[in-house]
């Protein structure tokens, strides 16, 4: 069961590089695994996914559980959600234009 | 499905569930790419193919031990260059088509993971065909091969892959079961990742597929007949029927496998083919082949026989044949278990069937289409385009190749234009959902995005009105060899038929037909249809109120069209455009009609409407068409200058009614508004002194002319529910039409500027605006009001006061009808008005609950009116009952 924290933190800040998406995803977990704040991805610059990418975004979901923490996306574009639908990864994750 | 998997390891299930969730992140990475990065995987993949042709044709023969290594290679060839020039410059991403004139368009959606089932037959053809077809829909596989055909297929999709992988497809996009069980086949084909279930096999695992509950693509067993008709070209026929069923020795399902022969031509068939290397069996011969090739037990084919060389088909069985022989030919008697040749033969042993004549040739066709291969693919060789049209109709299959090898024919784009395939979809004939060559639409979901359309409108008038005092001069203009007058006899009496024969040109023949004055009836459209007959007339002239220009639009109608079968073109509708019954235009004579009207109310100089009362039936005909508006009108105030007063007052109430409904309706235009608007106007300035002053030629002439507007724009808009109501009880109360409108009009007002509990779909108007439109006719009336709620009431109050001022009861318990009987009445009334084409063109849809508060306020009359709040008011209410949620 997912037991999602609502007592108010700053989140951290990581803007996903749309040309290294893999790459960014799995250094923000490496920063989840230092320090458990929730944190907040900007996917402005990603305009698609690809399948490493989705499995670095199930790995961060995991994590997220494991350590309840709470991840928000923003600025996903709507073709990156649908994938992420899909995948029924959408649901691990917060949303925010 | 539990028990088809029950026996499938913990280990063996997550060995599927890895490659179902792989093809699923492929899939769902798929849906961003763009019809540019797939057609830029596509080509190489195809490229890749053509290079590994004979690599793959090899691999299957050594496998499989089926076939022709040369046409295994030409077949995957096919599936790779032919499909690649049919799907190059198909758009099959985003928008993949677009009907501008009809404002669709269609976009595609990928399925997603497509579960594949592989044939022994054609592996890597299917292979190469369906990845292709996958990849430019961007959608991901699971291939399941024949477990007799597991490396060949293994390999094609590696050769694919890797192209695909290279060239920017998502990894994972294809993936093989690398050995498999039935069980296995059962776990992918329930799964619910799996979004298609493509089964290119035997019957068992097409039927496995179709019964998965998942959509599915599928083909079955063939048994292809062939009718070679006399008419044929015998040599192309041949050497087509021999190309076709050795061609990769049988193989193919849509291959010949009896080939019904004209008796005329029979022996000569039979030595073309022999002298082309085919061995002609003897009855023994036939028999012995029929024991050994086919299994008495199922009445199929012999596995040991599919795809296997004639000559050695001929040793299996041992029959002594030459060494060259190509197909060995089988003669039989009929179609059935008790001619085991009659049935699919994936080998080169050809039926062939003597027939005395066509009839019989299709019969046999019909028997051997229907032994098995019901939906899948029928050849007729023919010149004879009665032949091949009676062919094409009674066998039931997915394709009928003319003139042209049935298996090469069949797949496609190469001796016809068909789809090229290697997956025929048989219908439902064959238990399939398609009688498709499948393709790549077979691979879409694909979507309609339809805009909205405005509806086309019209505006339809006579050709010519002519209006004001003295109009009735015009009838000069207008030459006629015999006229007829048709009249009431009030109308004689008058002296109004004098004045109008006084214009008719004095050559003209005249007769006056003269009729009752009331609805007119079959009885009297007969006898004056035998007038018109009589005298030839080419002119009709209608000289009185609604009945009279009725029954004159009917006999028109008869006398120019006598088939016209009136009960039948009374058929309901629901948009004149789309009528079923359609008004006649063929004509045996021709008559002008010119309607000169006595009444200012129903406007029927101009209108397309007629009703007919069918006394033997005791029911009302409503007559509607253009076809039956008058072609000349005449509005002439000195013919309603006698008019009493109560008949001057209901007339005038018919008039606003008309208008005001023609304003609100959801077929109301800017061009039916205008002359709407401008009837109520006129209306409200003039009755009352028409009514007052019946001698006023200004405003007898300016409510003549106001009624012929009301009646153009309704004839255009058509009416609403007032008219439902007042017809109903009209009909029932015996109460005149205007009077009827009269006690509804005040509660259709208020109950048409409130929101409307079921709307009624109007494609021609942006929201709900009926209220809007009862404002502005408020202010065009200058009644004043500062918001849209006080314009609805003061136009409600303003048609209350101009009621009064005409006398008319206000309620229907005025008019001496008691409660009791109004309540005993009301069942049928509501039915009735229900049933009123009248409300179809309401700006809210009557609910029958509705027509019953209706009936009930008008019958209580004035004060209800008031009671019903206005859209606004309404809106402003709602929201406060949401907010208290009650």
């Amino acid at each position: 069961m997912v037991v999602r924290m609502t007592m108010t933190t700053i989140p951290v800040w990581h803007e996903i590089d749309g040309e290294r998406v893999t790459d960014s995803l799995q250094e923000t977990c490496e920063k989840l695994n230092g320090d458990a704040g929730n944190v907040s991805l900007d996917f402005s610059s990603v305009r698609r996914i690809d399948p490493n990418a989705l499995k670095a975004m199930a790995e961060l979901a995991s994590l997220a559980d494991e350590k309840a923490i709470r991840v928000t996306l923003r600025a996903v574009n709507a073709e990156v959600y649908r994938v992420l639908k899909l995948m029924r990864l959408a649901p691990r994750f917060f949303f925010v234009a | 499905m539990a028990e088809n998997v029950a026996s499938l390891s913990q280990e063996r299930i997550a060995y599927l569930e890895g490659l179902v969730s792989q093809a699923r992140t492929a899939a769902a990475v798929f849906t961003q790419y763009t019809q540019e990065d797939v057609d830029r995987i596509v080509k190489p993949m195809v490229l890749a193919g053509l290079e590994q042709a004979q690599y793959l044709a090899r691999l299957a023969i050594e496998e499989t031990r089926l076939g022709v290594l040369e046409d295994k290679a030409l077949k995957n060839m096919v599936a790779t260059e032919f499909v690649y020039d049919y799907v190059k410059d198909k758009r099959t991403v985003g928008t993949i088509r677009e009907f501008p004139e009809r404002r669709l368009v269609e976009v595609a959606e990928p399925i997603g993971v497509i579960f594949s089932l592989l044939p022994i037959t054609n592996p890597t053809s299917t292979v190469l065909f369906k990845c292709i077809m996958a990849i430019k829909t961007r959608n991901a596989v699971i291939f399941s091969p024949h477990p007799s055909a597991g490396h060949c297929c293994y390999e094609a999709v590696r050769i694919m892959y890797e192209a695909a992988l290279k060239h920017g497809a998502p990894q994972g996009v294809f993936t093989c079961l690398e050995s498999h069980s039935l069980e296995d086949n059962a776990y992918m084909m329930h799964h619910k990742d799996v979004g298609l279930i493509d089964a290119t096999g035997g019957p068992g695992m097409v039927k496995a597929a179709y019964s998965s509950g998942k959509p599915a693509l599928g083909v079955g067993p063939g048994n292809t007949p062939v009718y070679l008709e006399k008419t044929a070209d015998l040599n192309m026929a041949v050497v087509d029927i021999i190309t076709s069923k050795t061609f990769d020795n049988g193989t193919i399902c849509a291959s010949e496998q009896t080939v019904v022969i004209d008796d005329e031509i029979y022996d000569l068939v039979l030595k073309k083919f022999a002298d082309l290397g085919a061995h002609i069996c003897n009855q023994k011969e036939t028999e012995l082949l029929g024991r050994t090739v086919i299994d008495p037990s199922t009445g199929f084919m012999q596995p040991l026989a599919v795809g296997q060389k004639a000559t050695d088909i001929s040793r299996m069985v041992g029959l002594e044949v030459a060494p060259k022989t190509k197909l060995l030919i089988a003669p039989i008697q009929g179609v059935g278990r008790e001619h085991p040749l009659s049935v699919e033969k994936l080998f080169p042993v050809l039926a062939v069937y003597r027939a005395k004549s066509v009839e019989e040739a299709l019969r046999v066709c019909v028997d051997v289409n229907r032994a098995g291969g019901l939906g899948h693919t029928a050849v007729v060789f023919s010149r004879n385009e009665v032949v091949i049209q009676r062919f094409s109709e009674v066998i039931n299959a997915g394709r009928i190749i003319v003139n042209a090898p049935g298996s090469i024919g069949a797949l496609g784009g190469i001796y016809n234009d068909m789809v090229p395939t290697f997956s025929f979809g048989c219908g439902t004939g064959g238990g399939n959902s398609t009688t498709d060559n499948v393709n790549v639409y077979n691979y879409l979901n694909i979507k309609r995005v339809a805009r909205r359309t405005p509806a086309h409108m019209w505006f339809r008038i006579p050709d010519q009105i002519y209006f004001n005092l003295n109009a009735v001069e015009n009838l000069g203009h207008f030459p006629s060899r015999s006229t007829i007058i048709i009249t009431n006899p009030a109308m004689e009496q008058i002296g109004h038929v004098d004045v109008v024969r006084r214009y008719i040109p004095a050559e003209t023949l005249v007769h006056v037909s003269v009729i009752p004055d009331a609805e007119p009836d079959v009885k009297i459209v007969a006898q004056g249809v035998e007038a018109l007959n009589f005298y030839k007339a080419d002119q009709i002239i209608a000289l009185g109120g609604g009945s009279v220009i009725d029954a004159a639009k009917i006999m028109k109608l008869k006398y120019e069209s006598p088939e016209a079968d009136l009960e039948e073109l009374a058929a309901p509708f629901l948009d004149l455009r789309k009528r079923v019954v359609q008004y006649p235009t063929e004509k045996v004579s021709r008559a002008r009609l010119i309607a000169i009207s006595t009444t200012s109310g129903t406007g029927s100089e101009v209108t397309p409407f007629a009703v007919l009362t069918d006394k033997a039936r005791g029911r009302k005909v409503t007559l509607a068409d253009y076809s039956l508006s008058p072609d000349v009108a005449i509005v002439d105030p000195q013919f309603v200058m006698s008019m009493p007063k109560g008949l001057t007052a209901d007339t005038g109430i018919d008039c606003l009614t008309h208008a005001l409904e023609a304003g609100v309706s959801i077929y109301a235009s800017a061009y039916t508004d205008s002359n709407a608007m401008q009837a109520i106007r006129m209306v409200f300035k003039y009755l009352p002194i028409a009514y007052e002053q019946p001698q006023n030629e200004e405003a007898r002439s300016m409510m003549h002319n106001a009624a012929c507007i009301a009646a153009i724009a309704f004839s255009n808009a058509s009416v609403g529910v007032n008219h439902a109501l007042a017809h109903a009880f009209g009909a029932r109360f015996g109460v005149s039409h205007g009077r009827a409108n009269a006690l509804m009009l005040p509660h259709v007002i208020a109950y048409n500027a409130s929101v409307p509990t079921k709307f009624m779909p109007s494609p021609n108007q942006r929201g709900y605006i009926a209220h809007k439109k009862y404002a502005m006719m408020a202010d065009l009336l200058g009644l004043g009001g500062n918001t849209i709620d006080e314009k609805v009431k003061n136009l409600v109050t303003a048609t209350e006061q101009l009621l009064d001022q005409l006398a008319v009861p206000r309620s229907i318990a005025e008019m001496g009808i008691s409660k009791e009987d109004f309540e005993k009445a009301m069942p049928d009334l509501v039915k009735i008005a229900f049933d009123d084409p009248s409300g179809r063109s309401n700006p809210r849809m009557p609910l029958l609950s509705e027509l019953v508060e209706l009936f009930w306020s008008a019958y209580a009359g004035r004060g209800l009116a008031q009671a019903a709040g206005t859209a606004e008011k309404q809106t402003e209410k709602q929201k406060v009952d949401e907010w208290l949620c009650v």
